[in-house]
């Protein structure tokens, strides 16, 4: 697949929005290349697109790119992208979070959506910091790391992203980072071809609040320090405790087959049409109303048409 | 009700019936008494409709949820009560900014803070208002009847959808668990409103625009527009701005768009107010206790009248501007502590005296309370 700038131009809304907001250095136009070339690779077509994003520096993702977009609270990215989901599975719904987004204020949402296993793709482009802040320690800011917050070191623990959304039931986990651009875009695409909930880490530079206050020399230096800190999940076994010290693992950590909720959701209204004392009691709610006497009615017409097909052509 | 029956129902249940009616085929809640009969029955009747049901982990996540589902085209509504509430608040902000038109159901209960789970209250009528962060209007109506919870749950979807903003359900706890027989209005008594789609070209297409008291259609995600909704005060397209100009135009177009429909928007019921020179104000369950004291004040010599709305807000003092002048009192019950009766002073200009009367122990009045405190307040 080219990388040309043609071929991204397609997918960016480049007579509206450019330049980005985004700082020399910082390594979310990789993250955005990625996930713009990762669907390109899909063919999904745009308007089959949703990226829907909370708030920082990550939540101006959407607003570059030509797909549906949606630019919400902090925190409330995959709650918004489940309603989004719900009411039209056809479309294709990515949520691109940074890590006080996802982890901290968006916690909660985070680990119910990976149990809930809805068929989305959250994209969390971690940094280490709040950086649109100004270089608040986050919930990923390494123990012993400085903020400005945290200015004589972060006294917390950081999360482990990936073994969070693991442990929550996430059907698919992958990791890279941006200095691992050609990475990012494969795994993104099996995140987006995955059938089911999944999360993709990408660890980020922030140079300007976290590599500063950090002593890294540039942002270059901040993508040397990915290289030599990410490992391969195959080699990561073979490591002591002591070499895994400060490193991370890359590529696709956990990947299982577990029904969708939409499918199972659907499948269970089809069901639900064949099992008379569930239609009676529907029945009776519904008679309250002429039209929604109609409305069951017409799913009953045919118990072949599933669920899904009322939803979509009642839309 | 088709069928013209009267049917014993509770006013949550009437909601839900609503909801079904109005076409909302999309439903996320989470539990909270006194309103989870309202989830209860969406989450049995969506997947037989073809419509989905979700439990979000709160209710942050809820009004998110049908915000987002709203987006996609869906007909979306949420259920909760006070403390719920209060965390809608922060998205609620941004249904008004964004203009995504969602229901919201809040079946008050006391508080603040967890308060009084299943007692009678009025207690979220500013909150209503004002709980979100920021210049903003908002649509409540307020339901006295099993019967208005069926019509007036339509009426939220039908502004929510016409006017692309939300609308919110003021029902009370007795209301809410409040089982009466009532007959539903059939099919052809209500009309049903839907959003107004685009007609010009994706690129013409100006999702946030028109003049200031009109409201620009909506398309939805997943058709033939691309385009970005963001919290972010924005532009005609949709996208961030600070231009002085712009942001001004947008909170006063947010604002706008329904305050200068407020008399429009008002729906009131009077009750022997041709000749009364005191008048009872009131809405929701307490309306319901203050006619039985108009007829009491009225036994007792008093030329007592009621006006209740059932749209709180906007509220629209036109009604009461052109009551003033011939009025001596005006009482004010509700289950607070005069969280209405600030608005009522304001729209009479000083004309006639207004004399809050709060509940606030987690019972509903009963008449005589009205009666006596009005006899009081009449003869002082």
């Amino acid at each position: 697949m080219s990388r040309s700038i043609e071929q991204a131009r397609d997918y960016l809304r480049p007579t509206k929005r450019f330049p980005t907001v985004w700082c020399a250095g910082c390594g979310l136009g990789i993250v955005q290349s990625a996930l713009v070339r990762a669907i390109a690779r899909t063919g999904v077509l745009k308007n089959d697109v949703t990226v829907v994003s909370g708030i920082g520096c990550t939540g101006r993702l959407p607003a570059y790119v030509d797909f549906n977009t949606l630019h919400t609270t902090h925190g409330r990215a995959l709650a918004f992208a489940t309603g989004v989901k719900l009411a039209r599975p056809s479309m294709s719904v990515i949520a691109v979070m940074g890590d006080g987004d996802a982890l901290a204020i968006g916690g909660n949402h985070f680990v119910h959506a990976c149990r809930r296993n809805i068929d989305m793709t959250a994209i969390v482009v971690n940094n280490c910091i709040y950086g649109m802040t100004g270089g608040q320690y986050s919930p990923t800011t390494p123990h012993g790391k400085r903020g400005t917050t945290a200015p004589y070191g972060n006294v917390e623990h950081a999360f482990d992203t990936a073994a969070l959304a693991v442990g929550a039931g996430a059907s698919f986990v992958a990791r890279t980072s941006v200095y691992h651009a050609a990475e990012a875009d494969k795994l993104i695409e099996k995140a987006l071809r995955h059938k089911g909930f999944a999360v993709v880490e990408i660890i980020s530079n922030c140079y300007t609040s976290y590599g500063r206050m950090n002593k890294y020399g540039s942002p270059v230096e901040m993508l040397r320090w990915m290289k030599e800190s990410a490992v391969p999940v195959s080699a990561w076994e073979g490591l002591s405790e002591g070499e895994r010290e400060g490193k991370f693992t890359r590529g696709v950590i956990a990947e299982k087959r577990l029904p969708e909720f939409i499918e199972a959701y659907d499948e269970l209204g089809s069901r639900l049409t064949r099992t008379p004392a569930a239609v009676e009691r529907v029945r009776e709610i519904l008679t309250a109303y002429d039209r929604g006497a109609g409305r069951l009615a017409a799913g009953f017409e045919d118990p072949e048409i599933d669920a899904t097909e009322r939803g979509e052509s009642k839309r | 009700m088709a069928d013209g029956q009267a049917r014993v129902l509770q006013g949550n249940e009437a909601c839900a019936i609503g909801a079904l009616a109005a076409g909302v085929d999309f439903f996320a809640g989470y539990p909270i008494t006194p309103s989870s009969e309202i989830a209860e029955l969406m989450s049995q009747c969506m997947p037989l409709i073809g419509g989905r049901f979700i439990q979000m982990e709160d209710e942050i996540a809820s009004i998110a949820a049908i915000i987002g589902a709203s987006l996609a085209g869906a007909t979306s509504m949420t259920a909760t009560s006070g403390p719920g509430f209060s965390l809608m608040q922060e998205n609620l902000g941004f249904a008004c900014i964004a203009e995504v038109p969602c229901a919201i159901v809040n079946v008050m209960r006391a508080g603040p803070s967890t308060g009084l789970p299943t007692q009678a209250a009025q207690g979220d009528v500013q909150q209503a208002r004002w709980g979100t962060h920021g210049d903003h209007s908002i649509i409540a109506l307020a339901p006295s009847t099993v019967r208005e919870c069926f019509e007036l749950t339509i009426e939220c979807v039908n502004i929510a959808e016409r006017l692309r903003t939300p609308a919110v359900l003021l029902m009370d706890e007795v209301i809410g668990h409040m089982r009466e027989s009532v007959v539903l209005p059939s099919g052809d008594e209500y009309d049903l409103t839907h959003r107004a789609a685009p007609e010009e070209g994706m690129e013409d297409y100006c999702p946030f625009g028109e003049c200031d008291a009109e409201v620009a259609p909506l398309a939805a995600y997943g058709g033939e527009y691309r385009f970005h909704v963001t919290g972010l005060t924005h532009d005609a397209h949709g996208f961030p701005t600070m231009v002085p100009e712009e942001v001004d135009w947008k909170i006063r177009h947010i604002v706008g768009k329904l305050e200068s429909r407020a008399d429009q928007l008002a729906s009131n019921e009077e009750f022997m107010t041709e000749d009364a020179d005191v008048l009872l104000f009131a809405y929701g369950s307490t309306a319901r206790v203050a006619k039985a004291s108009v007829r009491a004040l009225r036994d007792a010599g008093v030329k007592a009248g009621l006006l209740r709305v059932r749209t709180i807000w906007p509220f629209s003092q036109k009604r009461l501007r052109e009551l003033a002048p011939r009025l001596r009192l005006v009482v004010v019950p509700e289950l607070n502590l005069g969280q209405i009766s600030g608005e009522v002073e304001r729209a009479v200009c000083g004309e006639t005296r207004v004399v809050p009367l709060g509940r606030v122990d987690g019972h509903l009045f009963v008449p005589d309370d009205i009666t006596s405190f009005t006899l009081e307040e009449a003869t002082s």
